[in-house]
């Protein structure tokens, strides 16, 4: 029995039943890999073997392989490390805040938010390990008993807290993301035969869906939902400190938490968008990623674009209210200065582009939304390289200051990432179902469009 | 799944038909053994009289443990195993433990509580699992009853399942 809501606009459209959200959604894991999947598949991975080689002769060499220079000792790696952990909020925003808060449209993007998370935390993570020099030493940032001089970790600092944020986030998304698919494993094991019903069969964990079980499965969803969403908004702040506990002017804001929590909310939507119009429509999930989805996550990027735009104009006001001269010079440094190429893009992109979103049409419009996902997230990458870069170019010995050229190994270690982020995640949207089945089969009874 | 046991079953193609079957059936005294859907049914643990989840304190303990763990590493650590001067600050900064001691509490409770859960529902790659209609992980849902907990027999049972609107009953029994 459906029924359909005179007031809200349906959450998924054309009549589907049940059994067409079972039968749409298995029907990618099912099939052979289309062309299109092959052909975006086999980019991935050029992509990926090139940042691999430029990645392989940093480790190799050393990070004397990156522009760096004695001013500039962190460029390029921290500011694509910001960057991604960004993107990766979404997906939890998307998964916890919007369960919290009973938003039922976000049973269709749930899934595939929840693997970008994960795929852009392992991202970001790659730029840590990379900028430590001596990644095989890595583990010296875990405290464990060891023999080098007796030495424990500096609990004070704000990158031992980064460890700790980094690698909870990634833990917790990942396990938050796993029991959302078990029982949409069990779906496809009970379609499956041979070794695919096996393989299937242990992901499902054996998933029987008896009322016991969903009745735990929800009480652990709520409770995951509830711990993930004060960690997600944690976890940018700690990185946030990264910067904001140092005394660098330029850095030392104490803004810089609900600042970057907000970025990273902005950035993460926007890649969200960015995936999911390719997604929908590579997949034929119109039904399911409707405008309606769209609409609601450019309302989101409006206002938290909003927000990251009332920041940067505060950063400004304070650093001439509170007459710190070497605060003062940061700014209009920052704005007029060597770098105000990056900065008039951030503006662009950041502040002014999603006011687009205001009117409806834009932001209900495949290919305006598009677009402004990416430049959203351009924007986004310039913030943080403006924030990271500018604030150290000209320090407080004007014989040093200085300027960052990216050699072609800061490049090749972004296109890694790259590489690796389509690549897992094409590999997810072929093996794994991009859109969470029994959740959806929720909301076709009360919130789907009559046949 | 117990083995040797054997069970009458009535699938059902709707959630309103299978929510006020649970209640007729509940209210002629026969004792459901499980009922399997696609999907979580909302309200339907209330009609089955299952009390609700012991999961969220099982997370706050593992929570709780999260804290003392952190605190006590951090603590003993710096405090005491190898105290460092940094900056002239205390040996024991408290606040500067609190993201660390936030994340390791939100860390052994997820993990803990995800871990209890798959233990309690016996959710592991080697079991085998209850299924009485591979239906049920697609659009249809199953009531299923244990002859041996029901003083009914397999007929009796099998009209009580067709009067409240089963599609479909079948009986399934699993040998040792």
């Amino acid at each position: 029995m459906q029924v359909t809501s005179s007031v809200r606009p349906p959450l998924v459209t054309n009549g589907k039943t049940k059994k067409d959200v079972t039968n749409d959604i298995c029907k990618q894991v099912e099939g052979p890999p289309s062309t299109a999947w092959k052909i975006s598949f086999t980019m991935s991975l050029i992509v990926l073997a090139y940042g691999g080689y430029c990645l392989w002769t940093t480790w190799y060499v050393g990070i004397g392989m990156w522009g760096l220079n004695k001013t500039i000792g962190w460029s390029w790696d921290i500011t694509n490390f910001v960057w991604w952990v960004g993107i990766g909020h979404a997906g939890t925003l998307i998964s916890a805040v919007l369960l919290l808060f009973r938003q039922k449209w976000r049973t269709s993007i749930n899934r595939a938010a929840e693997a970008m998370t994960i795929f852009a935390v392992i991202c970001a993570a790659t730029f840590i390990i990379a900028h430590m020099g001596r990644p095989w030493v890595g583990h010296w940032v875990l405290p464990f008993p060891n023999n080098n001089g007796s030495l424990w970790q500096n609990f004070n600092s704000a990158l031992m807290w980064d460890v700790f944020a980094i690698s909870t986030y990634f833990t917790v998304s990942l396990v938050f993301w796993y029991v959302g698919l078990i029982p949409d494993f069990a779906t496809i094991r009970e379609r499956a035969t041979g070794i695919r019903r096996v393989i299937y069969g242990s992901l499902s964990m054996n998933w029987d869906g008896s009322a016991k079980t969903w009745s735990r499965y929800e009480a652990v969803s709520l409770v995951l939902a509830g711990v993930a969403t004060p960690l997600v908004l944690s976890v940018h702040t700690i990185v946030s400190m990264d910067f904001a506990t140092s005394l660098i002017p330029g850095w030392h804001a104490t803004i810089f938490p609900p600042y970057f929590v907000a970025g990273a909310i902005f950035s993460g939507f926007a890649m969200v968008l960015t995936l999911m119009l390719v997604v929908r429509s590579v997949f034929k999930l119109e039904d399911y990623i409707t405008i309606n989805h769209m609409e609601s996550m450019n309302k989101i990027i409006v206002l938290t674009g909003s927000i990251v735009g009332i920041a940067y104009i505060t950063e400004f006001f304070i650093a001439w209210y509170s007459g710190v001269p070497y605060e003062k010079f940061a700014f209009i440094n920052r704005a007029f200065g060597p770098y105000w190429w990056a900065y008039a893009t951030m503006m662009t992109c950041n502040v002014v582009s999603p006011q687009l979103f205001w009117f409806k049409r834009v932001r209900t419009s495949i290919a305006w939304t598009f677009g402004l996902s990416i430049v959203v997230n351009i924007g986004m990458w310039f913030e943080r390289f403006v924030i990271i870069c500018t604030s150290l170019h000209r320090d407080f010995i004007p014989s040093s200051w200085s300027y960052f050229s990216p050699t072609m190994y800061d490049v090749g270690d972004y296109l890694f990432t790259f590489g690796l982020f389509f690549t897992c995640f094409l590999l997810f949207a072929k093996y794994f179902p991009v859109i969470n089945m029994a959740e959806v089969k929720t909301i076709i009874d009360s919130s789907s469009e009559k046949k | 799944m117990e083995k040797g046991k054997n069970f009458v079953f009535g699938v059902y193609d709707e959630e309103t038909v299978l929510m006020s079957a649970v209640d007729q059936i509940r209210s002629k005294g026969v004792k459901i053994h499980e009922v399997y859907t696609p999907y979580p049914v909302h309200g339907l643990d209330n009609a089955l009289g299952y009390k609700y989840s012991n999961l969220p304190i099982a997370g706050f303990l593992f929570g709780i443990c999260g804290t003392i763990t952190a605190l006590t590493m951090m603590i003993w650590m710096m405090g005491f195993d190898w105290p460092m001067d940094i900056g002239g600050k205390p040996y024991i900064p408290l606040p500067a433990f609190i993201p660390i001691t936030f994340e390791l509490t939100v860390l052994f409770c997820a993990l803990g509580m995800t871990g209890t859960f798959f233990v309690a529902s016996n959710l592991n790659p080697w079991s085998t699992p209850d299924m009485f209609d591979p239906r049920t992980t697609d659009d249809k849902f199953v009531i299923a009853f244990d002859l041996a907990s029901n003083k009914k027999d397999s007929a009796e049972l099998s009209s009580i399942l067709s009067e409240s609107g089963a599609s479909e009953i079948s009986t399934k029994s699993i040998a040792n």
